[in-house]
C-alpha cells in the first residue's frame, strides 16, 4: 500500500508577530514543530504498514526549505520518504492553494492509496487543507476521524469520525483522504536507529520539488493566487480587570452569591 | 557548543522519553520498591538507548558518543537510576565486548545486551581493591578445558540483576606484568552467588551487590581478549565510561538548577521572591555558570571521542569537573530550598543523595586527578 | 467570473435526525444583518430526508427563502452527497456569500464545498461585516486567540465562512415572518455516494450541550481529580440549563472525555456565567470562554492568569469554597421563595 502523510511545519508558540505590510505572520525566529496532529496521523500510517508489511509510508510537505529538517522526525518514526514542496512561489498560499499544491505533489507520487492528514494545524486551525485536496484527487474523504481500520484485502477502510455530541462508523472505499484527531492514536518514538538512517541512507534524503517538478503554473500559486488575502491583523483588546473577593471561603461565597442575586442570575 | 541535526533529534527522543516514562509516579515507586520498571528498559531498547554508539552490526543504532551523552543527561535529568540503565550497556559492560569480544562472544553476549534481551554487568572492583585494580585477590586457574573462579567482587551495580558479568581475576601466566584475565561469567552457573543488595544513599532501584566465586568453572570460549591483558581492558573500559557519569552528572545538575530557578521565583519572603536577594541570584549565576563550563568540557571530550583522538586525560577531566560541580550545585540547590530541600517531598532531596556516587564510583575524583597528572608529567619527561 | 451575478445570502441549516441544530438560528441572526446591510434575501439552505417541516421553523427565524433536498440519499450527512447537492445549487443560484456552522459537519462539508466551486473559505469566524466595497470582511482568530485577522475573499463568489457555534446571537422568531420555500434537485448517482454510514452513537439525551448551556461549571488541573467534578455537578445542578466542563488538563488527565473541553481545540462557549475552579487560565482554554458574560474564577493561586480575565475572583481551595456557594446559593434561593 502505497500512503502520503500530509506534515506542516508550525510555530511552537503563542508568540505571535505580524508583517505589518502583508498582515501575514513572520515565522523567522521562531521554534517550529511538525503539527500535532500530523505526527497522529504518521502514527496511523506506520500502524497500518504493520498490518501490510511492503506499504510505503512518504511524508509531503509544503514549506520552507528548513522544514525538510522536521520531516526527519517522521522518519525517525518509520516513514519511508519525504517529500518538500519548496518554491518561492509556494509562500502566501491560502489553504485553496495550498491544497492545489499539495495534490500536484501527491498525484506526482502516483497510485496513491490513501492519504493521511492531521485534522488541523495549530497555528491556522482551518482544517480546510484536508478536504480540498480530496476533491482535487477526486477521492472521498472524512475528517476528524478517532479511528481507522482497513480491511484485510487492502480496499476498504473503516473510520470512527467524531461528531459533535457522539461518534459515527463509516465505510469508505480506497483510494480516500482522512484528516485524523489526537485522538485516534498515541505516536511512537522516533528511535536512534530510524534517526541514523533517516540522515546517513540516501534512500531517505528529502526530496525536493518546485513548481516546475509539480507541474503548476506560478500563476496558480501564492499569495496572488490566493481567493482569501489577510488585509489586516490586530491583537484583541484586553478585558479589563475584575474584582477579587477577599474573606473565609464562606465569607467569599455569601458576598458572591448576592451580586449574583443582584444581577438576577439566581432564581 | 554545535549540535548537528542529527544528535538534536536524538536529544529531542531522548527528552520526550525522559518526560513521558520517568513520570513522578513511577520515580516513587522505584524508590520505594528499589526496583526499576522492566517494560521501561523494554522500551529503552526499542528506541535504540542500550547500542547508541554500538555498530550496528551488533544490533546497535550506530550513532555517535555525544549522542551517547545526550541521551544520559537527558535521562539523568529525569532519573539517575534510569540513567545507569542505559550507560551499563553502552559503556561499563557493553564497551569491553565490543572492544575485546570475538564475533562469537558479540554474537552471543552483546547483542542481546543491546537488544535488552540479557543484562550484564562489570565486576573488577574487590572488598581489598579499588582505586588499586592490580592489587585484586579473586584467581583464575587454568584447569585445561576451563579455569577455575574463586574470590569475592564488591559493589557491583546490576549484579543481582545480571546475566553475565565481566569479572577480572589474577591469573598467572608466567609475565608479573600481564597477570588479569578478563572472563565472561554465567551467573547461573555454579559457584556463582550474590551477595546482599546493598543499602545505598541514592541511585536507588538499581541492585547493587557482592559477587562471590565459588570454584566456578569458566569455559575457554568465554576469556575476554588476551590472557593476562586484562588490566588493559578494565582501565580502557574506565576511560570511555568516564564520559557516562560525567554526563549523569550533568543531567542532575541541570535539573537542580532548573528546580532552583523556579523555586526562587515563586518562594516569598521579607515580601519580596527569594531571587530578588543576590545571596540567591549570585548563587544561581554561580550555578549556571559552573554547569555550563562542565558541558562543554563534556561535549569538547565526546567529540575527540567520535574523532578516535586520544583524550584519557580529557575524559578524565570531564569527569572530575562535571561531578564535582553537580554536587556542588545539587548542594546549592538544596541550600536555596531551606528546610524544603531537606525533605523526600522535594525532588532536590533526591538529586542531592543521587549525585553523591558520581565522584566516586567509575574511579573517584582522586583517581582522575592522577590520570591527569600522569598524562602531564610523564609525557613531558 | 461576473461578481454582480452572485446575490443574496446563504446560511446552511444543520440538523440531526430532523433536528436543527442551534448554530443554524445562530447563522440566521447574523446572516439578517448582513442582507439587511447590503439589501439582498437571507436564505436557509436545507439538507437531509424527510426535513422539510422544518422550513417553516428557518422562516420563522428570518429566512426569506428555504432551500430544500430532501432526499433519502441524504439522511446522513456524508460529504460526497451534500456537497454535490449545495455545489449544484450554487452553481445554480448564485448566492455571493454560504455560512457554515463549524461543526463537525460543516468543518468537513465547506472546504469540500470551497474546492468543488474553487472559491475562498475563512474558518470559525467571530465576525463578519460588511465593506463599503460590499465585501465580506471575515474576522477570525489564529494562533490560539492570541492574533485577529480579518480576511477578505474579494475576487470569488461565493464568499464562504463557518462560524463557530455559540458565537453569533441567535435570530429572533418571528412567526409572522413570510417566506418561499425552493425544491433542489438531487443529482447524486449511488456510484457517487462512496461514503457509507454503519453507525451512529449520539450522546444520551439530557446532558446539555455546552454551546446551548447558560451556565458553565469548568474545572481544570487544580481539581486534582475526577472526583471534584461531581462536586462541580453539584454546583451546576443549581441552575438551570447548566452543565459542567473542564479544561484540556482536565481531558488529558483522564478526569473527563474530549466532549467536555472548553477552549481552543474543544468548544467554544459563551454562557451567562461561566465558573473556572481550579483553571489556571492558559490562553487556549481563554480563547474558548472568554466571551463569557460573567465569569467566575476560584484559584488557590493569587498569580493565576484567570483572574485577570475574570469578572469575580476568589483566591481559596474550590473544595472549601464550591460547598461554601452551594450552600449560599441554597440559602438565597429558599429566602426568594419565602
Amino acid at each position: 500500500m502505497k500512503i502520503v502523510v500530509t506534515a506542516k511545519r508550525v510555530p511552537d508558540t503563542t508568540e505571535v508577530k505580524t508583517d505589518p505590510v502583508t498582515g501575514t505572520l513572520i515565522r523567522k525566529g521562531v521554534p517550529h514543530i511538525i503539527n500535532p496532529d500530523d505526527v497522529h496521523a504518521c502514527e496511523a500510517a506506520l500502524q497500518i504498514k504493520e498490518q501490510f508489511p511492503g506499504t510505503e509510508v512518504n511524508i509531503m510537505t509544503m514549506g520552507q526549505a528548513d522544514a525538510g529538517i522536521k520531516q526527519h522526525e517522521l522518519l525517525g518514526m518509520g516513514a519511508d520518504h519525504a517529500y518538500l514542496l519548496n518554491d518561492r512561489f509556494f509562500g502566501g498560499a491560502d489553504t485553496l492553494v495550498c491544497s492545489r499544491t499539495l495534490a500536484a505533489g501527491i498525484k506526482k507520487l502516483g497510485d496513491v492509496d490513501l492519504v493521511l492528514c492531521g485534522h488541523q494545524a495549530i497555528d491556522g486551525d482551518t482544517a480546510q487543507v484536508g478536504p480540498e485536496i480530496a476533491r482535487r484527487l477526486g477521492i472521498p474523504s472524512v475528517s476528524c476521524i478517532c479511528g481507522l481500520q482497513i480491511s484485510d484485502d487492502g480496499k476498504t477502510a473503516t473510520v470512527t469520525r467524531m461528531l459533535d455530541d457522539g461518534t459515527e462508523t463509516l465505510e469508505v472505499p480506497l483510494p480516500a483522504l482522512f484528516t485524523v484527531s489526537k485522538e485516534i492514536n498515541e505516536p511512537r518514538y522516533m528511535t536512534i536507529y530510524n534517526l541514523v538512517d533517516s540522515f546517513s541512507d540516501p534512500a531517505k534524503e528529502v526530496t525536493i520539488w518546485n513548481h516546475e517538478d509539480i507541474g503548476l503554473d506560478q500563476s496558480v500559486l501564492g499569495l496572488k493566487a490566493s481567493p482569501t488575502q489577510v488585509v489586516k491583523t490586530f491583537t484583541p483588546a484586553p478585558k479589563g480587570a475584575g474584582e477579587m473577593i477577599e474573606g473565609t471561603p464562606e465569607e467569599a461565597a455569601a458576598a458572591l452569591t448576592a451580586k449574583l442575586v443582584e444581577k438576577h442570575l439566581i432564581k | 557548543m554545535q549540535l548537528t541535526d542529527q544528535q538534536q533529534l536524538i536529544q529531542k527522543l531522548a527528552r520526550q522519553f525522559a518526560e513521558k516514562e520517568l513520570t513522578n509516579d513511577v520515580l516513587d515507586e522505584t524508590e520505594a520498591t528499589a526496583v526499576f520498571p522492566k517494560e521501561i528498559q523494554d522500551k529503552m531498547a526499542a528506541v535504540g538507548f542500550f547500542g547508541i554508539k554500538t555498530p550496528r552490526q551488533w544490533g546497535g543504532a550506530g550513532a555517535d558518543c555525544v549522542s551517547y551523552s545526550l541521551v544520559m543527561q537527558e535521562i539523568a535529568y529525569r532519573s539517575a537510576v534510569a540513567s545507569l540503565y542505559v550507560s551499563s550497556p553502552n559503556s561499563l559492560s557493553g564497551g569491553p565486548l565490543l572492544t575485546h569480544g570475538t564475533k562469537e562472544q558479540k554474537e552471543k553476549y552483546l547483542r542481546p545486551v543491546v537488544e535488552g534481551k540479557k543484562i550484564l554487568a562489570f565486576g573488577l572492583t574487590e572488598p581489598g581493591a579499588g582505586s588499586d585494580a592490580g592489587g585484586m585477590s579473586t584467581t583464575a586457574v587454568d584447569e585445561g578445558d576451563y579455569f577455575v573462579l574463586n574470590g569475592r567482587k564488591t559493589f557491583i551495580t546490576m549484579a543481582p540483576l545480571a546475566d553475565w558479568t565481566i569479572i577480572f581475576a589474577k591469573h598467572d601466566t608466567g609475565d608479573k606484568r600481564h597477570n588479569i584475565t578478563a572472563f565472561i561469567v554465567d551467573m547461573k552457573a555454579e559457584g556463582v552467588s550474590c551477595g546482599k543488595p546493598e543499602n545505598k544513599m541514592g541511585i536507588i532501584g538499581c541492585a547493587t551487590s557482592d559477587i562471590i566465586l565459588e570454584n566456578v568453572k569458566v569455559p575457554k570460549d568465554d576469556v575476554l581478549g588476551k590472557p593476562g591483558h586484562g588490566l588493559a581492558i578494565a582501565l580502557g573500559t574506565l576511560d570511555v565510561g568516564r564520559i557516562g557519569v560525567a554526563s549523569q552528572a550533568l543531567g542532575v545538575a541541570r535539573r537542580a538548577l532548573d528546580e532552583a530557578v523556579a523555586y526562587a521565583k515563586e518562594r516569598k519572603e521579607f515580601g519580596k521572591p527569594i531571587a530578588a536577594f543576590q545571596g540567591i541570584s549570585f548563587t544561581i549565576a554561580e550555578m549556571a555558570t559552573k554547569l555550563h563550563a562542565a558541558e562543554l568540557l563534556v561535549w569538547d571530550t565526546c567529540t575527540l571521542i567520535d574523532k578516535k583522538e586520544r583524550c584519557s586525560d580529557k575524559a578524565a577531566m570531564s569527569k572530575y569537573l562535571a561531578t564535582e560541580y553537580c554536587n556542588w550545585i545539587v548542594d546549592r540547590a538544596v541550600q536555596i530550598f531551606g528546610g524544603y530541600g531537606y525533605m523526600k517531598d522535594y525532588i532536590v532531596e533526591r538529586l542531592y543523595r543521587d549525585a553523591r556516587v558520581f565522584s566516586l564510583y567509575e574511579g573517584t575524583t582522586e583517581v582522575q586527578k592522577i590520570v591527569i597528572s600522569n598524562s602531564l608529567l610523564r609525557s613531558r619527561k | 467570473m461576473e461578481l454582480s451575478d452572485y446575490k443574496g445570502i446563504w446560511a446552511y441549516a444543520e440538523q440531526h435526525d430532523g433536528k436543527l441544530q442551534g448554530v443554524a438560528i445562530e447563522l440566521l441572526g447574523e446572516g439578517r444583518k448582513l442582507a439587511d446591510e447590503l439589501g439582498v434575501e437571507l436564505c436557509s439552505v436545507l439538507l437531509g430526508s424527510n426535513v422539510e417541516s422544518l422550513a417553516d421553523e428557518l422562516i420563522a427565524h428570518g429566512a426569506d427563502k428555504v432551500y430544500v433536498a430532501d432526499d433519502p440519499k441524504l439522511d446522513k450527512y456524508t460529504s460526497d452527497a451534500y456537497a454535490r447537492v449545495i455545489t449544484d445549487a450554487v452553481n445554480e443560484y448564485k448566492p455571493e456569500i454560504v455560512l457554515m456552522g463549524a461543526t463537525h459537519d460543516g468543518r468537513d462539508l465547506a472546504p469540500t464545498v470551497a474546492a468543488m466551486l474553487e472559491t475562498g473559505l475563512t474558518a470559525d469566524c467571530t465576525k463578519l461585516a460588511i465593506n463599503d466595497d460590499k465585501n465580506l470582511v471575515q474576522t477570525r482568530p489564529a494562533f490560539g486567540g492570541n492574533l485577529m485577522a480579518e480576511i477578505l475573499c474579494a475576487k470569488h463568489r461565493p464568499q464562504m465562512a463557518t462560524v463557530r457555534p455559540g458565537v453569533m446571537d441567535k435570530a429572533k422568531l418571528d412567526a409572522g415572518h413570510k417566506g418561499e420555500v425552493i425544491k433542489l434537485a438531487v443529482n447524486v448517482t449511488e456510484d457517487e455516494m462512496r461514503i457509507k454510514v454503519l453507525d451512529q452513537v449520539r450522546e444520551v439525551a439530557g446532558k446539555v450541550a455546552l454551546t446551548d448551556a447558560s451556565v458553565i461549571v469548568s474545572g481544570g488541573l487544580g481539581m486534582g481529580g475526577a472526583d471534584g467534578f461531581k462536586m462541580l455537578q453539584e454546583l451546576a445542578d443549581e441552575f438551570s440549563n447548566s452543565t459542567i466542563g473542564c479544561s484540556r488538563a482536565a481531558v488529558d488527565a483522564g478526569w473527563l472525555d474530549h466532549s467536555y473541553q472548553v477552549g481552543q481545540t474543544g468548544v467554544t462557549v459563551k454562557p451567562d456565567i461561566y465558573f473556572a475552579c481550579g483553571i489556571s487560565g492558559m490562553i487556549q482554554h481563554v480563547a474558548g470562554m472568554k466571551g463569557s458574560k460573567l465569569i467566575v474564577a476560584i484559584n488557590k493561586n493569587p498569580e493565576a492568569d484567570i483572574f485577570d480575565i475574570a469578572d469575580y475572583g476568589i483566591v481559596g481551595d474550590v473544595y472549601k469554597v464550591v460547598p461554601a456557594l452551594i450552600a449560599e446559593i441554597k440559602a438565597a434561593k429558599a429566602a426568594a421563595a419565602e
